[in-house]
């Protein structure tokens, strides 16, 4: 199967499309980006993920590969001329994928709903996810053993689970008004997130804040029923 | 170094029966530490803070939690009896289908057991319905999931090959997975309730019926709070 035939469905939004971005890049691996359109859902992604109907989907010669996390497993796995993005070790890719599943099962699904969430329940799910940082502060501090990234020196499995989401935490700062990164707190993270921001692999495929929150107040308005803000 | 392994689960833990099976499968040695999630252990809340859930796998003192990521984990530690397949397409369709089963079907079969009325519940039986013709149709052929023998996917399907039958039970609502409907998941539960790794690492049937009776609401519920 030629390798160089790598096509990615995805939308310029997506964390979870950001994830295989980052891995395709991390691996230098020339791919097509076709972006769908928000709202409409093309024929190659209906029969490429008729399950789930979602994007990300990799499609590799013929094969479609979908859901973030394995597509950035696979990508590991077949381009292994690249940089590594799971460990070696066997014990610490456990401790990754437990971290990777933590943040979708857990961490991410309680910050997105903070901001439409009242009074009790979003107390509740601030401190969920403001405890949830404390335990990745400490898990941070664990395995980059002083240096920039999770992964070490270079950025690895839980930088790009988590740090896809850093785009979405901002957007949930500026118009939840809260704040969740706090550098009195988790200052490890706050400087992990700034070196995420600025890797080489990142920088291009991470959305600019202010375009998110916009695209967001879009989402937040049509959901409400509300003809959307001009631009 | 003498290999220890320790496994902190529960009788009825659907997730913790995934563990045993595959430690069976490949003939390895633990202990089973019997939680009462009530009361649970300090050892389980210092190996896994986190969640503070079962089950916990403890190799030689390191933990291992969320039951798929132990599965691959005990994968790549003993090698004998693989559960993964080796081509890296393969694998990504396995992780795939094991994530679907958790995140979908699992959902759907509480809820088509628990849901509040009758309409939710049906609603959600004709979801799971769905759900399990994309199962029949990944079968396709094969004896299981994993081929000739089982893998991590007819491991983590055990919410399909016995869970779902438990619940369905407990909760008096009719089979889904019927030979008419679904022939060859059908086929499936008979081939894998044969293996021995599977049949010997099941809850005791009546017990846990009778279990479910008790508990299946607080599942649903628990798990509708939790979304």
């Amino acid at each position: 199967m030629a390798k160089n035939d790598v096509k990615l469905l995805g939308v310029w939004a997506s964390p979870f499309v950001m994830r295989a971005r980052i891995s395709l890049n991390i691996k230098s691996v020339n791919y097509e980006f076709l972006e769908e359109t928000v709202g409409s859902k093309s024929e190659l992604l209906l029969q490429s993920n008729p399950v789930h109907k979602k994007v990300p989907v990799l499609i590799h010669g013929d094969k479609p590969i979908c859901e973030s996390l394995v597509i950035v497993q696979y990508i590991d796995e077949v381009w292994t001329s690249g940089p590594s993005i799971l460990s070696t070790d066997h014990y610490d890719r456990a401790i990754q994928r437990f971290w990777a599943a933590y943040l979708d099962d857990k961490w991410f699904p309680a910050m997105r709903r903070i901001r439409g969430a009242q009074g009790e329940e979003r107390q509740e799910l601030v401190d969920q996810v403001v405890e949830g940082l404390a335990l990745l502060e400490e898990a941070f501090g664990k395995y980059s053993k002083g240096k920039a990234f999770f992964g070490g020196d270079q950025i690895g499995f839980i930088d790009i689970a988590f740090g896809s989401l850093l785009g979405w935490l901002r957007v949930t700062e500026k118009l939840g008004e809260v704040k969740l990164l706090d550098e009195a707190k988790t200052p490890g993270l706050v400087k992990w997130a700034e070196s995420f921001c600025a890797d080489a692999a990142v920088k291009s495929v991470m959305p600019e804040t202010e375009k998110l929150i916009e695209f967001s107040k879009l989402l937040m308005a049509k959901m409400k029923g509300a003809p959307p803000p001009k631009n | 170094m003498a290999e220890e392994v320790l496994l902190f689960s529960t009788w009825f833990s659907i997730y913790g029966r995934r563990v045993e099976m595959a430690l069976k499968l490949k003939g390895i040695e633990y202990k089973f530490i019997e939680e009462d999630l009530t009361n649970k252990s300090p050892s389980l809340l210092k190996y896994n803070p986190v969640h503070k859930k079962v089950p916990v796998l403890v190799h030689n003192g390191k933990p291992v939690a969320e039951s798929l990521v132990i599965l691959e984990y005990i994968d790549e530690t003993w090698k004998n009896h693989p559960i993964l397949p080796k081509h890296p397409y393969e694998r990504a369709n396995t992780r795939f289908w094991a994530k679907f089963i958790d995140e979908k079907c699992w959902p759907a079969i509480l809820q088509a057991c628990w849901g509040k009325d009758q309409k939710e519940r049906e609603k959600a039986a004709e979801e799971l319905s769905k759900l399990l013709q994309f199962l029949e149709n990944e079968l396709k052929g094969k004896r299981f999931f994993g081929g000739e023998t089982i893998g991590l996917l007819d491991i983590a399907g055990n919410t399909i090959g016995y869970w779902l039958g438990v619940f369905e039970e407990a909760a008096g609502v009719s089979e889904l997975l019927t030979r008419e409907k679904f022939p060859k998941l059908f086929n499936w539960v008979n081939e894998w309730l044969s293996v021995s790794a599977i049949k010997e690492n099941l809850p005791p049937r009546d017990k846990h019926v009778a279990f479910m009776r008790l508990n299946g609401q607080g599942f649903w519920d628990d798990y509708n709070a939790s979304k």
